[in-house]
């Protein structure tokens, strides 16, 4: 059994080793004319401390790859490693990976010190060494006083808690978790986000969490994983999906955004350049592995917090006319219709002292800042 | 947590495909509920399905002296279901006994359901309607005969019917008649008897059916009817006939096969095919001539069984 | 409950309550009638004569009574005990998974007693008997133990199966992943909250054993009487109180355990 480890601060060194490994993994469910492709030859690596999020819509194969890591299921192809090893033919009872279900799950006819205790008691460890474990759960997840109260008398914060508390007892290798959140209301939700981060940095345990919440993704994760119909669309840092999104469903998915069709043009000063729709060029990233795009027309995003409203449309990039603003308190939104076409929003931060000037029905110009501009694969 | 040695090495060289690993699994685990559900198949194959298959061959033997069968083909068995030879002039003709068992079976199972609809269509609706907790209390009340032993029951019309009972003692007592009546002993009383112990299977499937009623329907429906008759024959009656046909078939299927009821209220002269099937392993010595009759009991059983199959899948699809 | 639009409650209808009544009083007048021609102080059956506990203690002596409550007794709980036993197996075995090949047929099987008629399965297993007497000589009680096993297995089965369709199977996988194997998951999950329904089960397997006439009086040998078919042979010869008084026993306990299986059947996990 592996301690919690413990630094200056109590987080942990992160070490560059591949925790669990999904490769080439598909499941298919049903025959025939019924038959739903749940995962399509999905492969992620997932490192050992990190906290790793499945981010994703309903049906797209998130919380499938979570019950085959469990053990619940078997994919059709493929195979799921932990630490190297291959482990798709052991029982869950075999595997040290701990689940936190979407229900919670709690044995009702436990009390929640029993349900806590399950598992080492399951693992044959001495009482002693139980009692003093299940002491140290209900200090790390806060709910000493509620130790011997049986699991139908406690809330549904606490009950998450008790889950939560239940499955990293045993310390195992991995912590899976399927939208444990989802039924929690607003204010719990956020406490609930700021504690599972800090749970995961204080025992150094991987974390595979699953959501379709992208706001929580991006609060909580080291990296993501955004996922659709079974496929695995992009992988990486919240930061980078959410300024690079390589495909239009992550663009969509994650955050508002603006979508342009744009000209590839020749690499100029080290930037691929576009052409947007009203002619002007702008410097653009691509994602990784789109290549031979010169001459094609593809679609980019910007951001709405990227772009600026100037007030002459000669200044901007592109130009259109203002049709709405909506005020938010920290910023506020503007609706562009745009010469050549489409919508746009603005988004602008209302710093103290700054009017905008600007009214429904002016025609402006939208510039955009540094590395603002973004291609997509599709 | 550290895997077992021998775990490591085995997935090591794992050569399985992860279709072979999946299809292993779910063969182990069909292979545990076979294995689970053998205790009872093997009880129930052996003291109660599989006999049924030696009675289909008893029927084909021929009677012994003494009971029991000689092993030799016969079909007087079959034969002498409707059939037999005058003793005198060596003719077939019809075996009237028989018939008239047959069709009393018949008439009395079918009127018991008749009666049992017609009575336990208002009690189901009694029941369905009263408030909250009171249900529950009206469903146990209903439910508790049919928990007591059938005989028990049976008997208790006895005690009801008989020459000097509580029915026949009253009704001299208020003068309405001089003498008293002979109820038992009568197709009247098996019918009373059996529409008596087998009301609670018939209020049972109704009430389940009244239940599920949504009851905003019901009022739509009497802005377009004058009164509560019209309302309750055009639009809940319809609706609760899953319910009076679950029922049904509840009912008719044990009265036709019903040996208790006919033997303490019909006596020895009104027999049903239960008893009838009784006499021949009994006094009349002729098991193939009971297997026979208990072959056709179970085919007639097996064809109202279909049907109603047949019914409620079609209800089934018309709904869909 | 009660539409107000049109002032009247439109969940009565004329003359239902008055037959629903009508039938209720009729159901429970024969029973109500035997419990107290049972107390009947009088000699004979015709008259109500004062109160009286005669005709108990002369059950309680009668020795074939008591014998044949025995005979009862002993096999209802060898008949609840097995098919108890082997209708949970079942029902772990048939539910929430899905449907494999001959599932239908093994539901077929254990609800066989349920679609043939008694008289035709207590024919079935005379005769069935029959021949194993002629081969063993054995004359014992062991064919009622069996015979009742078997048709007490569907009763037991269905309430221990609707208890674990409405048990969530989260629990099971929680338990398979804090490291219990099968039989650590279901000794200490499933089977603590399965409980009630196995009692259920087994509370309804041991009245419908008591209760059993037909097959039992097909099967058994001479000697072999349960209180029903002792009560049957009484019948056919003379009706004394004696009989009210076995019957209002036998009414009494029926209710008992039927009460305690609506009340096992109430509780919710």
């Amino acid at each position: 059994m592996r301690a919690t480890n413990g630094g200056a601060d109590g987080a942990v060194a992160r070490r560059a080793e591949t925790a669990v490994e999904a490769v080439g993994v598909t499941k298919e469910f049903g025959q025939g004319e019924e038959r739903v492709v749940a995962l399509d030859n999905v492969s992620i690596a997932i490192q050992e401390n990190e906290f790793f999020t499945l981010l994703g819509p309903s049906g797209c194969g998130k919380t499938t790859l979570l019950r085959l890591i469990a053990g619940f299921d078997h994919p059709t192809e493929g195979r799921i490693l932990l630490h190297g090893q291959d482990i798709s033919a052991l029982p869950p009872f075999k595997r040290p990976v701990n689940t936190v279900f979407q229900n919670y799950a709690l044995f009702p006819h436990m009390t929640v010190a029993g349900n806590i205790a399950f598992g080492l008691e399951m693992l044959g460890k001495p009482r002693a060494e139980i009692d003093a474990r299940v002491d140290e759960m209900l200090r790390l997840v806060r709910m000493g006083e509620l130790k011997n109260r049986e699991t139908s008398q406690i809330s549904g914060g606490q009950q998450q808690r008790v889950a939560l508390a239940r499955a990293l007892a045993p310390s195992p290798e991995v912590l899976l978790l399927d939208e444990p959140l989802s039924a929690l209301d607003l204010k719990l939700r956020k406490e609930m986000q700021i504690e599972l981060k800090r749970l995961q940095h204080q025992t150094g345990i991987t974390f595979v969490f699953v959501t379709h919440d992208q706001e929580e993704a991006l609060t909580m994760s080291d990296r993501i994983a955004v996922m659709n119909k079974g496929r695995i669309l992009q992988i990486g840092a919240p930061r980078d999906i959410y300024d690079r999104p390589a495909e239009r469903f992550v663009a969509n998915f994650i955050g508002d955004t603006n979508f342009l069709e744009a000209e590839v043009l020749p690499r100029a000063r080290g930037k691929t350049q576009v052409r947007l729709p009203s002619g002007k060029t702008v410097a653009a990233s691509l994602p990784e592995g789109m290549d031979g795009v010169e001459g094609k027309t593809v679609s980019v995003v910007v951001r709405p917090e990227h772009a600026e409203v100037a007030g002459k449309p000669a200044a901007g990039l592109i130009s259109g006319t203002l049709t709405n603003i909506v005020y938010f308190g920290t910023d506020t939104h503007y609706h562009v219709n745009l010469d050549t076409g489409g919508a746009f929003i603005v988004r602008m931060q209302n710093l103290r002292g700054s009017e905008s000037g600007f009214e429904v029905g002016d025609k402006v110009g939208i510039t955009f800042k540094q590395d603002a501009v973004q291609a997509l694969r599709d | 947590m550290a895997m077992a040695g021998t775990e490591r090495a085995s997935l090591a060289a794992s050569e399985h495909s992860a279709a072979e690993i999946a299809a292993e699994a779910e063969r182990r685990d069909i292979r545990k509920r076979w294995l689970l559900s053998a205790p009872a198949l093997v009880i129930i194959m052996v003291a109660a399905s599989g006999p049924l298959l030696i009675v289909l061959i008893y029927s084909f033997l021929t009677p012994g002296d003494y009971g029991n069968v000689v092993w030799r083909f016969n079909t007087e068995g079959w034969v002498g279901v409707v059939l037999q030879k005058d003793i005198f002039s060596d003719q077939w003709q019809w075996v009237d006994a028989h018939l008239s068992i047959f069709w009393r079976s018949i008439k009395l199972s079918f009127l018991t359901t008749l009666a049992t609809v017609v009575v336990g269509v208002p009690t189901a609706f009694f029941i369905a309607t009263r408030p909250g907790r009171w249900r529950d209390v009206w469903l146990f009340l209903i439910t508790i005969p049919f928990w007591t032993n059938l005989l028990i029951r049976t008997y208790a019309i006895l005690d009801l019917l008989r020459t000097d009972g509580l029915v026949n003692t009253t009704l001299i007592k208020l003068g309405i008649i001089g003498k008293p009546l002979q109820l038992m002993f009568t197709d009247f009383a098996i019918g009373f008897g059996m529409t008596y112990v087998y009301l609670p299977l018939m209020v049972l499937p109704i009430y389940a059916s009244i239940e599920k009623l949504d009851f905003r329907l019901v009022e739509a429906g009497y802005d377009l009817y004058a009164n509560r008759w019209h309302m309750f024959w055009r639009i809940i009656l319809p609706l609760v006939k899953p319910g009076i046909i679950a029922g049904s078939i509840l009912v008719f299927i044990p009265s036709l096969g019903a040996y208790v009821t006919p033997r303490v209220l019909g006596g020895g002269k009104n027999m049903m095919l239960g008893n009838l099937i009784e006499l021949q392993f009994g006094q009349g010595r002729n098991w193939p001539l009971g297997s026979a009759l208990s072959i056709t009991l179970m085919v007639i059983v097996t064809i109202a069984l279909l049907y109603y199959v047949r019914v409620t899948s079609k209800e089934r699809r018309g709904r869909d | 409950m009660i539409s107000p639009a049109h002032g009247f409650n439109i969940r009565r209808i004329p003359g239902f309550a008055t037959v629903a009544m009508a039938v209720f009083v009729i159901l429970y007048a024969p029973i109500i009638t035997l419990v107290v021609y049972s107390f009947n102080a009088a000699d004979s059956m015709a008259n109500l004569n004062g109160f009286s506990f005669r005709w108990y203690v002369a059950a309680w002596h009668d020795d074939a009574v008591i014998a044949a409550a025995l005979r009862s007794l002993t096999i209802a709980s060898f008949a609840t005990l097995v098919s108890t036993i082997a209708a949970t197996m079942a029902a772990l075995a048939t539910t929430r998974c899905a449907p494999f090949r001959g599932i239908t047929l093994i539901y077929a099987i254990i609800n066989q007693p349920l679609m043939v008629p008694e008289v035709v399965t207590a024919v079935a297993l005379l005769i069935f008997f029959a021949i194993i007497k002629v081969w063993t000589g054995y004359t014992g009680l062991a064919y009622l133990f069996a015979a009742h096993a078997a048709f007490c297995i569907p009763f037991a089965y269905l309430p221990i199966r609707a208890r674990l369709e409405n048990m969530d199977l989260s629990l099971e996988r929680a338990a398979a992943d804090l490291y219990a194997p099968p039989w650590k998951a279901f000794r200490r999950v499933t089977l603590p909250l399965l409980w009630p329904g196995i009692l259920a089960g087994a509370m309804l397997a041991f009245v419908i054993s008591l209760d059993d006439v037909v097959i039992t009086e097909f099967v058994k040998s001479a000697g072999q009487d349960t209180l029903p078919t002792f009560m049957l042979g009484q019948l056919r010869r003379m009706i004394t109180p004696e009989v009210d008084a076995i019957a209002t026993a036998l009414l009494l306990s029926g209710i008992l355990f039927v009460t305690i299986f609506f009340l096992l059947n109430r509780k919710r996990a």
